[in-house]
Formats: structure tokens, C-alpha cells, sequence
């Protein structure tokens, strides 16, 4: 049995304490925003939020992540900071197939909230995991720009 | 007010029309079909079950566009969503014409059905090929221009007057007099008349919706995790599968052990295929460590020797050879024995792996009677001719429900993996959800094939060509989609843009040299064979401008002067890179031009030289003629990420294969473009009235050789063969 506190609830589950949280999160929790991409922590599909920090979720087993905080793209939201993010997600139309952007924002959430300086070079350097087959980087770094600016911390 | 004639109408219409009509709750117009659909195939689909799209398809509803007795309007679109935003353009198109909001539209997928949702410019119902708004751009705007003209007519045979005395405008009908009604509470009465004889559409004029930025329909549930896609499904009783398929490819099973996969928790079940072996167990986890631990004999089968270093001298041999004639134009080999000086480049471009990021997936459900797929599919006919071809169940009885795609790029346009799901799902009595890992998706596509084109031109002694020969040497992933190749035994992919070259040359002769790989299967890949022909042909122009010492866009441009459209985007190009300008040492620009997918695409990249390999791009300018622009937000967004998958594939990527097995399994050995070194991509589109083209494919296809010919401006050195990493070259 493992317990696990996902988007400020805690469930006990019957599965072996090496499977990565990310299945935990998909198969068992239900909670299928957060996506497969590679399993081995390259491509970052699969980022949520432990203690606020972005990590890897496909390569996390889930008996790891016990007393800690989990925050998925399903509950990213309740966070102020987090709506801007989506918002300028919208705004600047990022998303093409859309399968890696709930990895890509909550890396991005992670950078904002994390840093009270955001240059090019921090987006460079937060976002460097998350690959976009689609490709739609530029969007995405002008998105981080654009809520940088909004909340002051962006310093080129 | 007539409310209550209008009740009484309905009531009665309701009984009259029965059946699905009612159930659907409005009016179905599909308004057009297919140019070669006959109406009596239409007619014979009303006789089957698949009359509940719409009772009215002996006249065309029903096809296209529902609405609803809300007033809300259902688009069944013949094109699936996998990030390039024609779901939204569709819906533009339809509410152009309809006189609604984008708010007020539905997408619906369209189910499996040759004679409604053919794609006249693929002749079959696919996505792909960027034939998208292409092919939709008339049939929708039709279809909601039908439905507009029957709203009003009910609206004015309800109000007694003229139906020109109306018109309609966000989502309702208005009267000479004030009046008013929704479309909701003219369905009914709209759905008894025929269809009329002529519809007119809107001039480009008169567009209000088409043409200006729309934020995409799918985008608000790609932000939150609400968005589903294949791999997110959950159907009830379902279990997980996955699969290992033999590592080389023809190769089959001989025979598994599997004590060790069954004693890990939850795993249900083990299949065995004759080519694979898939678990099912209660979550993902578990089926890929149950896979880890099958211990499988393999019979590797005839390919087992076979490298990607054999497979390159095969190819390059082939290319010294004539195969077939793709076409001819004057005389090559006199002005080849009379040119002052001949010139010859061999060009070579690699194996691909798609890789989209939501890795193969299907969800299948088999019984006695009939089979459900929920798939996200580029060929919905196609995942329904496989499954009933494997479960002996008519083609009627197998229901695709197609989602969204986590990416796509031409992988999803095969099938293999929808045969997959519906083997394992019909040894075992309930639903799975295949999903395969990383490693499985990489070492099991459908691969782009690998290519050598082989170029000899005769050059004048103006340093212009008077023509050339060009080889290509590859697969056939014509022969292998379509079962065979034409009586010329060309392969017209392979051949596009050799055979048509925009320049003006008085003498062409394309070979065509089928050799297959036997090691892969081969299939399309974003750019298809536009993109492999305009690499060879922009290269090679690029070499004989060089090599003539005439700058090459000026160079271009005089053998272009019978294709103004492209000689125009050329000048727009030089205007927006500053093509003129000089550089400093250590920096060049390369350009490639092309007429792709219906759209005239131009581009430069601009590049400086970092040390003895480094390349550090500056500039990325695009121009794009794509015809009439439905929603430029996706044409721009197009171009952006069309340009970057292709940079990507031209800087780092290969697919290898050594003892018949393909090498790279995940994203560190099949690296992608990440964050800090994607360039931002400059667009321009060009006003234009021509017809639309297509731009899904357009960017990508044009970045490889406006790279590669920028790092000869750069380096001084001419690179031939893709990607760049294989001459040492990496990204800065």
C-alpha cells in the first residue's frame, strides 16, 4: 500500500512501491492529464509538481513520494499564478496537438513561481526537458514572457 | 406571432420525418457530396445503419453539418484534429456560410464513409497530405450556405413573405419586418424542403469570419488536462495491453516464456502473436515490466543481417542505374554530350522515425457482433477495413470512434497498430487499451525512406542549366499503401517536384530506381515526397549558382520567369531577410523555394559559424502564398512548427539499423530541437486571392535544403547528406 497526496487529497493504493508516479496518476488515480512520452525523464510529458518543484513523474516511484505534495495539470489551476499561464497559453494560441502542453505549463508554473528574475536564459534552462514535437517553442517562450512581464519578474 | 403555427408544423413534420430525425432533434444538411459519389450510393447508405448519421441522405443531409433544435450547430468533420487546427477552420468555414458564431459549432468526428467523406484530392477518406482545407475549403462552405438558404426559406414561408426579403445573421433568421426566429425553431420545417438547385457562396468580400484570427476550438482543453486522447480513454471492463514485436522487422515468434511476466501483479493476460507477444494487465506498469520479463526466442527472419551501411551502398549503386522513366523533356543526353561543362551532386537523406510524442495507441473491443475502436486514425476506413478483415465482422459492424491526436506527422495514416489492438482484443473478452512504450513506438514505425537522388546537369556557358538528369533511388511507399505501383512503374511520390521542377529547363529526364529497404516498413512522413524531392532540387540549384558565381536568389529568379507567383514570394523573401545585405565572415543565409501542396513557400536561414562545426542560427524567415487564408492564427502557427520539425530532422536525426534491428529507441538517441535551441520562426503570409494550399507540410519541407545551403554560405562546405550531425555539425 501506498499513500499519496494528490491535488491536496490523499489516497491509499495497492500498487508496488517502484511503479513510477506517473502511472499511479493515469491508471489508478484516473488522472490522465498528465501524459506518457518516454518513460525515462526526456521528453517531459509527464511533469507535475512535488513541493512545488518540477519533476519527471515516469521516473518517480510512487513509494517516494510519500508526505510530499502532488499537484497535476487538473489542479494547477487553483493557483492565480498558474490561470495567468494558461491564459497566456490561450492567448498567444501555443497549443498545436496539445499532448506535451500540460507538461510544458506546469514546467513553465514552476519557473514563475520559483524565480523572482526571468530572462531568456531561465526559459532556455526551465524548459530545456520538455520536448514539443509539434514544435511550438517560440509561442511558448513568448507565453512565459508575456505572464513575466505581467507579474514583474522579467529582467532581459 | 406564429409560434403556433410553427409548433403545429413541427409536430407534424416530426411524425412525418420518423426515425433518427427526431431522435437527432433537427435539421440534417450534409447539402453536398463528393463530386463522384453517386446519389444512389448515398441513397444505399440510408438503407444501412449508417441512416442514423441523418434520414435524409438520398438528398446529401446530414453529411456535414446538423443543427440542432437548440439552435446549436453540429459540424461532422471529414478531417481529424492532431494539432493543426482544421477543426477550427472547418468550423469557420461552415459558420462563414451559416451565418453563425464559432461558439455556436459542435465537431463531430466523421465515422468511416467512402462515399461522403472522401477526400476528392487523396481519393479516400484521409487526413493527410495537406489536402485539409484544400479539399474541405468548398464541400463546407457549401454545406453551410445550403443550410442557410433553407433556414430562411422556412423562415419566410412562416412569415409569408419573400425569402429574399430575409436574411440570417448569428444564428437566427431576420424578417423585413422585425421578426425574428432562431434557427432552432426552423429546423423542422427547413428540413422538409429540397435541397436547392444552385447555392451561392459568399465572395471573399463579403467574408466576415473567414480570413481574420480565430482562436482555435480544441486549445481551452489542452491547457487544463481536460483534452482526451487515445491514451487517455477509459471504457468500462477495459484492461491495458502492450506489445513487444520482433526486433526485426519480417521477423516472427518462436516461442515465449512467461512465469516471471505472470507473477508480476495485475497482469491478466499474455497473447501471443505470431509476430509479437502483448500482455494485459490492470495498469500500463505493469504490462511494460511484464513485457521486460517475457523471456521470447525470436525468429529473426530473412533480414537479420541486414545495416545501414549495406543498405547504403545498395542505394547508391541503384542510383547509378536507369530503372524506370518518371519523365522527359527534350533531349538530356545530347545537351549533356554538347554542354560546355557537366556538373553532378549526389544527395542522400536518411531513415525517419515520426516519434509523435503520444506514442501508438488504440483502444479495440471485439465481440461476437461488432467491434468498437476508439482511435485516434488518419484513415478511419482504413482501421475499419483492418478490423473486419481480422475479426470476420462486416465493415458495418466495426465502429470507429476517432479522437484526437497526440501528434501525428503521417504515422497515424497506417494502421499497424490498430491490427495490433484488434488481435490481442479478440483472444481475450474484454476491452483493451493498447499503448506502447517509447522503445516499441520507435523501433516499430513505419519509417520516411531513406533516399539517394543523383543529379547530372548540362551547363551553358552562361553558368545556366540547359537541363539535367536526376536518379532517385529509394523504397516505394506507394507500392507498399496501394499494393502495387502503376503500369509505369513509377512511384508518384517519390518522383513529386523532380518531375516538375518550377525551373525552366529545356531538357529533364527523372529516373525512377525502386529499391527496397526489405529491413523497414516505409511509410509517409510530414512533408511526404514533396519534401525529399525539394531537398535534392533546391540543393542542386544551389550548387550550379554557386558554382556559376551568380548570387542564388538572383539566380533562381532567371529561370523562374515563367512562374511570377513564385518569383513574387522570392522578392517578398529578399525584402524580409535582407537577403542583399552583407554579412560578416563567418555568417551566411540559404534559401529554397518551392511550390508545395497547392502554396508557394520561400525561405532563408540565416546562420553564423561557431568555431570549426558550430552552427548558431540568426534568422528564420519565412514567406508563405498560400491562397486564401481561412484562419491565419493556424497558417502562421503552421509554418512556425512545420519549419521546426524539419529543422530538427535535417540537424540530428537517423534512423539506423544494424543486424536488421533499428538502433535508436528513445528521445537521447533520436534527440529533438528543445527550448534554447529553437530559433523563432519570422511568417509572412501573402495577401492572396488564389484557391487555398496547404501549409501542414509546407514549412517542413522547405527548411532543409535553405539550411543546408546556408551552411555552405557559412562553412564554405557543401553538405549532401542528412542529417547534419553526420558531418560533425551541432547545434550552438
Amino acid at each position: 500500500m501506498q499513500t499519496v497526496k494528490v491535488n491536496n487529497q490523499t489516497h491509499v493504493v495497492d500498487v508496488p512501491g517502484d511503479m513510477p508516479l506517473l502511472w499511479v496518476l493515469r491508471d489508478i488515480l484516473k488522472l490522465t492529464g498528465t501524459k506518457f512520452g518516454c518513460g525515462i525523464a526526456q521528453c517531459g510529458a509527464c511533469t507535475v509538481h512535488m513541493d512545488g518543484q518540477p519533476i519527471r513523474s515516469c521516473v518517480l516511484p510512487v513509494g517516494d513520494v510519500s508526505g510530499r505534495e502532488i499537484t497535476t495539470i487538473e489542479a494547477i489551476g487553483e493557483q492565480p499564478l498558474a490561470q495567468k499561464v494558461q491564459r497566456a497559453w490561450l492567448d498567444h494560441e501555443v497549443a498545436q496537438c496539445g499532448y506535451c502542453q500540460s507538461g510544458q505549463i506546469m514546467s513553465a508554473v514552476a519557473l514563475l513561481a520559483n524565480n523572482n528574475r526571468i530572462d531568456d536564459h531561465a526559459i532556455d534552462q526551465a524548459m530545456a526537458g520538455n520536448i514539443c514535437r509539434c514544435a511550438t517553442y517560440t509561442r511558448i517562450r513568448s507565453a512565459i514572457q508575456d505572464v513575466s512581464e505581467s507579474v514583474g519578474v522579467w529582467q532581459p | 406571432m406564429s409560434d403556433n403555427h410553427l409548433t403545429q408544423e413541427s409536430a407534424s413534420r416530426r411524425q412525418f420525418l420518423k426515425g433518427s430525425t427526431a431522435a437527432m432533434g433537427g435539421l440534417m444538411v450534409g447539402a453536398w457530396l463528393p463530386p463522384f459519389a453517386p446519389k444512389s450510393a448515398a441513397a444505399a447508405a440510408v438503407a444501412t445503419q449508417k441512416g442514423a448519421l441523418g434520414d435524409r441522405f438520398a438528398e446529401g443531409f446530414g453529411a456535414f453539418v446538423r443543427v440542432g433544435h437548440d439552435g446549436r450547430v453540429a459540424v461532422i468533420s471529414p478531417k481529424i484534429e492532431m494539432g493543426q487546427g482544421i477543426h477550427t477552420g472547418i468550423a469557420m468555414m461552415v459558420a462563414e456560410e451559416l451565418e453563425v458564431g464559432l461558439d455556436q459549432i459542435d465537431l463531430q468526428e466523421a465515422p468511416p464513409d467512402a462515399d461522403l467523406y472522401t477526400d476528392t484530392l487523396l481519393q479516400f477518406q484521409a487526413t493527410g497530405g495537406s489536402t485539409s482545407t484544400r479539399y474541405t475549403w468548398e464541400p463546407l462552405r457549401r454545406a453551410g450556405a445550403t443550410a442557410r438558404m433553407l433556414l430562411v426559406e422556412a423562415a419566410a414561408s412562416v412569415w409569408k413573405v419573400e425569402a429574399g426579403q430575409c436574411q440570417a445573421r448569428d444564428g437566427q433568421v431576420l424578417g423585413p419586418d422585425g421578426q425574428a426566429l432562431g434557427y432552432g425553431k426552423l429546423v423542422d420545417l427547413a428540413a422538409t424542403y429540397p435541397l436547392p438547385e444552385t447555392v451561392e457562396l459568399k465572395q471573399p468580400e463579403a467574408f466576415r469570419l473567414i480570413g481574420t484570427p480565430a482562436q482555435r476550438l480544441d486549445t481551452p482543453a489542452k491547457v487544463n488536462g481536460e483534452a482526451k486522447f487515445t491514451i487517455d480513454l477509459d471504457v468500462p471492463g477495459m484492461l491495458i495491453t502492450s506489445a513487444r514485436a520482433c526486433p526485426v522487422y519480417g521477423g516472427t515468434v518462436r516461442q515465449v516464456s512467461d512465469r516471471a511476466a505472470r507473477a508480476i501483479p495485475g497482469v491478466k493476460d499474455v497473447v501471443v502473436l505470431e509476430n509479437a507477444v502483448a500482455v494485459t494487465a490492470t495498469n500500463t506498469w505493469a504490462c511494460f515490466e511484464a513485457l521486460k520479463a517475457l523471456d521470447i526466442e525470436w525468429d529473426y527472419g530473412a533480414n537479420r543481417e541486414l545495416n545501414s551501411a549495406r543498405l547504403g551502398e545498395k542505394l547508391h549503386e541503384a542510383s547509378r542505374r536507369d530503372g524506370v522513366v518518371a519523365a522527359e523533356n527534350g533531349n538530356i543526353d545530347q545537351s549533356l554530350d554538347t554542354a560546355a561543362t557537366q556538373f553532378e551532386a549526389v544527395y542522400e537523406q536518411p531513415f525517419l522515425s515520426h516519434s509523435p510524442l503520444e506514442p501508438m495507441t488504440c483502444v479495440a473491443h471485439v465481440q461476437a457482433d461488432g467491434c468498437d475502436l476508439w482511435v485516434g486514425t488518419q484513415v478511419p476506413g482504413l482501421a475499419q477495413q483492418t478490423a473486419a478483415s481480422i475479426t470476420g465482422l462486416s465493415p458495418e459492424q466495426i465502429r470507429i470512434h476517432n479522437q484526437w491526436i497526440g501528434g501525428a506527422f503521417g504515422r497515424r495514416l497506417d494502421f499497424d497498430f490498430i491490427t495490433q489492438a484488434v488481435q490481442i482484443a479478440s483472444k481475450v473478452d474484454y476491452p483493451v487499451k493498447l499503448t506502447w512504450s517509447r522503445e516499441e513506438d520507435m523501433t516499430h514505425d513505419m519509417y520516411r525512406p531513406r533516399y539517394v537522388d543523383r543529379m547530372t546537369a548540362a551547363i551553358g556557358d552562361d553558368g545556366y542549366p540547359a537541363g539535367w538528369r536526376h536518379r532517385i533511388a529509394g523504397g516505394s511507399i506507394i507500392a507498399r499503401y496501394l499494393g502495387g505501383l502503376p503500369d509505369n512503374g513509377v512511384d508518384f511520390d517519390a518522383v513529386e517536384i523532380a518531375v516538375d521542377p518550377v525551373y525552366h529547363l529545356d531538357d529533364l529526364k527523372v529516373h525512377y530506381i525502386r529499391e527496397e529497404p526489405e529491413v523497414v516498413p516505409i511509410s509517409w512522413w510530414r512533408g511526404v515526397g514533396v519534401l525529399r524531392g525539394i531537398y535534392a532540387v533546391e540543393c542542386f540549384i544551389d550548387e550550379l549558382a554557386h558554382n556559376a558565381g551568380i548570387d542564388p536568389l538572383t539566380y533562381r529568379k532567371t529561370l523562374l520567369q515563367h512562374r511570377p507567383r513564385v518569383v513574387a514570394a522570392l522578392e517578398r523573401l529578399a525584402e524580409q531577410s535582407n537577403w542583399g545585405d552583407p554579412l560578416p565572415e563567418g555568417r551566411g543565409r540559404g534559401l529554397a523555394v518551392g511550390e508545395v501542396f497547392g502554396s508557394v513557400v520561400a525561405t532563408v536561414v540565416e546562420l553564423s559559424a561557431v568555431g570549426d562545426k558550430g552552427i548558431r542560427i540568426d534568422r528564420l524567415v519565412t514567406v508563405v502564398d498560400c491562397g486564401l487564408v481561412t484562419n491565419p492564427t493556424s497558417v502562421k502557427a503552421q509554418m512556425e512548427g512545420g519549419t521546426l520539425f524539419g529543422l530538427s530532422a535535417a540537424l540530428f536525426n537517423e534512423i539506423e539499423i544494424e543486424q536488421g534491428q533499428v538502433q535508436q529507441e528513445n528521445f537521447h538517441e533520436y534527440r529533438q530541437l528543445r527550448m534554447g535551441e529553437a530559433p523563432s520562426v519570422e511568417v509572412d503570409i501573402v495577401p492572396s486571392a488564389e484557391a487555398p494550399g496547404g501549409v501542414g507540410e509546407a514549412g517542413t519541407a522547405l527548411i532543409g535544403p535553405a539550411l543546408v545551403n546556408a551552411v555552405h554560405a557559412a562553412f564554405g562546405d557543401r553538405v549532401r547528406q542528412l542529417p547534419l550531425t553526420r558531418s560533425g555539425y551541432y547545434i550552438v
